[in-house]
């Protein structure tokens, strides 16, 4: 035990130059996958409220894509992407979509008719009704579904290192094949920090945003 | 006396038939109301009061005949621009629950491009209007307000813009009996002091008889009667409107029997 804690302080003694490089691209490939993911997932689920009939085959390709594991999404992208951070980014925003996406058309779906009848009663144009009042109380849903997301983007950006794309996932996949434990250690602990404080933040920015909910 | 004011409302030979429906919500419905009167449309569910209500304000449109609205045929008139001109308020109330009550009132005025300073001003006098302390509540949100308070927020919200016209749909519906009778009174002394035409839908008697000054009662989409108040107990027009006024005297019966 003594001497695993030895071996992380000598770790950190010797890299933390790279530690922190190591940090910043898995924060880094996150944050790009997260952007892509909303930017994508948003409107895509907007369409899906609009236009009905696209929604059964536009979440079920989606439902499809999530299933393959992550693994195999990034070792099947080096054939078509190639190695390094863009393919590993492209490929991670296909498993952040579904849960963007279904929780966006939940959330737009879920708004009662009334609201957006009375919108409309008084005097809001479609464009109004959509920005005033339905995205707004999307909301929730929609953060939800971005929480559920990023959960999944921090914990496979790991793999990612598997294609070239560095991150915190090398620290884990050196100390397998030289059989290191306290690399895993170092690894592993540092993944669910990078989430924790991912889900903090989200949570902070979903109380600021839905702060009528918590006054008394 | 009515006969020489403006005619605010004109329903002519008004149908409206639902896609599925094998018959008409709104039948043949062919009337005018006059500026400033009260007017309440009883009827039960599916009588078709609500589809002529939302018609008024072109949720809804017409299949055949024409509503016209202080002389102008609202067929012709852009659909936004007619709500705008419209107040409307429903059970439900649909306050934003985001916004704040002071938000939720000045929705409309701002979709106008109105003055900040005009806003502020107008919303403060229109949550006194509605009988809430402006300090007290316009920072609140919709949710630490009781269903009775947020009902008069949204009679606020529907008066923001001064409307010529209010319509109303059932918008005491889900309120307690006491709350609801103080309310009644309120609207009546709100549509005193304006002088404006109300078109108030209800399924309950009382609230019909008590409310218009003429009630319009409806049944599977026509209009059995519309009259005054007197007249419609006096000199029921049909089966219908009698039936309804024996069931009313029945419970009054109830009440003799108790006390």
């Amino acid at each position: 035990m003594w001497e695993m804690w030895n071996n992380i302080v000598v770790y950190f003694e010797n890299n933390m130059d790279a530690y922190f490089i190591m940090l910043q691209q898995h924060i880094n490939i996150s944050i790009r996958v997260l952007v892509i993911a909303m930017l994508i997932g948003i409107p895509t689920a907007i369409l899906c409220v609009v236009f009905k009939h696209l929604q059964k085959w536009m979440i079920g390709t989606f439902q499809v894509l999530r299933i393959i594991p992550s693994l195999a999404v990034l070792v099947l992208s080096i054939r078509f992407l190639g190695i390094g951070m863009g393919p590993a980014v492209i490929a991670l925003a296909f498993l952040a979509i579904p849960p963007i996406l279904m929780n966006t058309v939940a959330g737009l779906e879920e708004v009662p008719f009334f609201m957006l009848e009375t919108a409309k009663g008084m005097g809001m144009t479609s464009l109004q009704v959509w920005i005033k009042v339905r995205l707004p109380l999307a909301f929730p849903l929609i953060l939800a579904g971005i929480k559920t997301a990023m959960i999944e983007i921090v914990a496979s950006a790991t793999i990612a290192a598997l294609i070239g794309a560095g991150g915190l996932g090398q620290i884990i996949f050196q100390g397998l094949s030289v059989r290191r434990t306290e690399l895993l250690l170092i690894g592993g602990i540092s993944v669910a920090l990078v989430s924790l404080t991912a889900v903090f933040l989200l949570d902070m920015l979903d109380r600021f945003f839905q702060r009528y909910k918590y006054v008394q | 006396m009515i006969e020489n004011t403006t005619v605010a409302i004109e329903y002519q030979h008004v149908f409206k038939k639902f896609s599925g429906a094998n018959y008409s919500a709104v039948n043949d419905v062919n009337l005018s109301i006059h500026e400033g009167e009260f007017i309440t449309i009883l009827g039960s569910s599916g009588s078709g009061k609500t589809t002529l209500l939302k018609m008024t304000n072109r949720l809804y449109d017409p299949d055949a005949g024409n509503i016209v609205l202080f002389g102008e045929n609202i067929r012709n008139v852009d659909a936004v621009k007619v709500r705008r001109r419209i107040g409307y308020a429903i059970q439900q109330v649909g306050l934003l629950p985001h916004m704040t009550i002071a938000q939720n009132i000045a929705i409309v005025p701002k979709l106008l491009k109105w003055d900040k300073n005009v806003i502020n001003n107008r919303v403060r006098e229109l949550i006194a209007l509605v009988g809430l302390e402006p300090d007290e509540f316009l920072k609140r949100y919709p949710s630490q307000l009781s269903g009775g308070q947020q009902q008069r927020v949204g009679l606020a919200r529907a008066l923001a813009v001064d409307p010529k016209i209010m319509l109303l749909d059932e918008p005491f519906g889900a309120i307690d009996a006491i709350n609801r009778l103080n309310l009644q009174d309120e609207l009546k002394r709100i549509h005193g002091g304006l002088k404006k035409t109300f078109l108030f839908v209800t399924h309950d008697i009382n609230e019909a008889l008590k409310l218009g000054t003429r009630v319009i009662v409806m049944n599977e989409g026509r209009v059995c009667q519309f009259d005054t108040p007197e007249n419609i107990v006096k000199k029921p027009a049909d089966g219908f409107v009698e039936s309804l006024i024996r069931s009313c005297r029945e419970q009054e019966k109830l009440w003799e029997g108790l006390t």
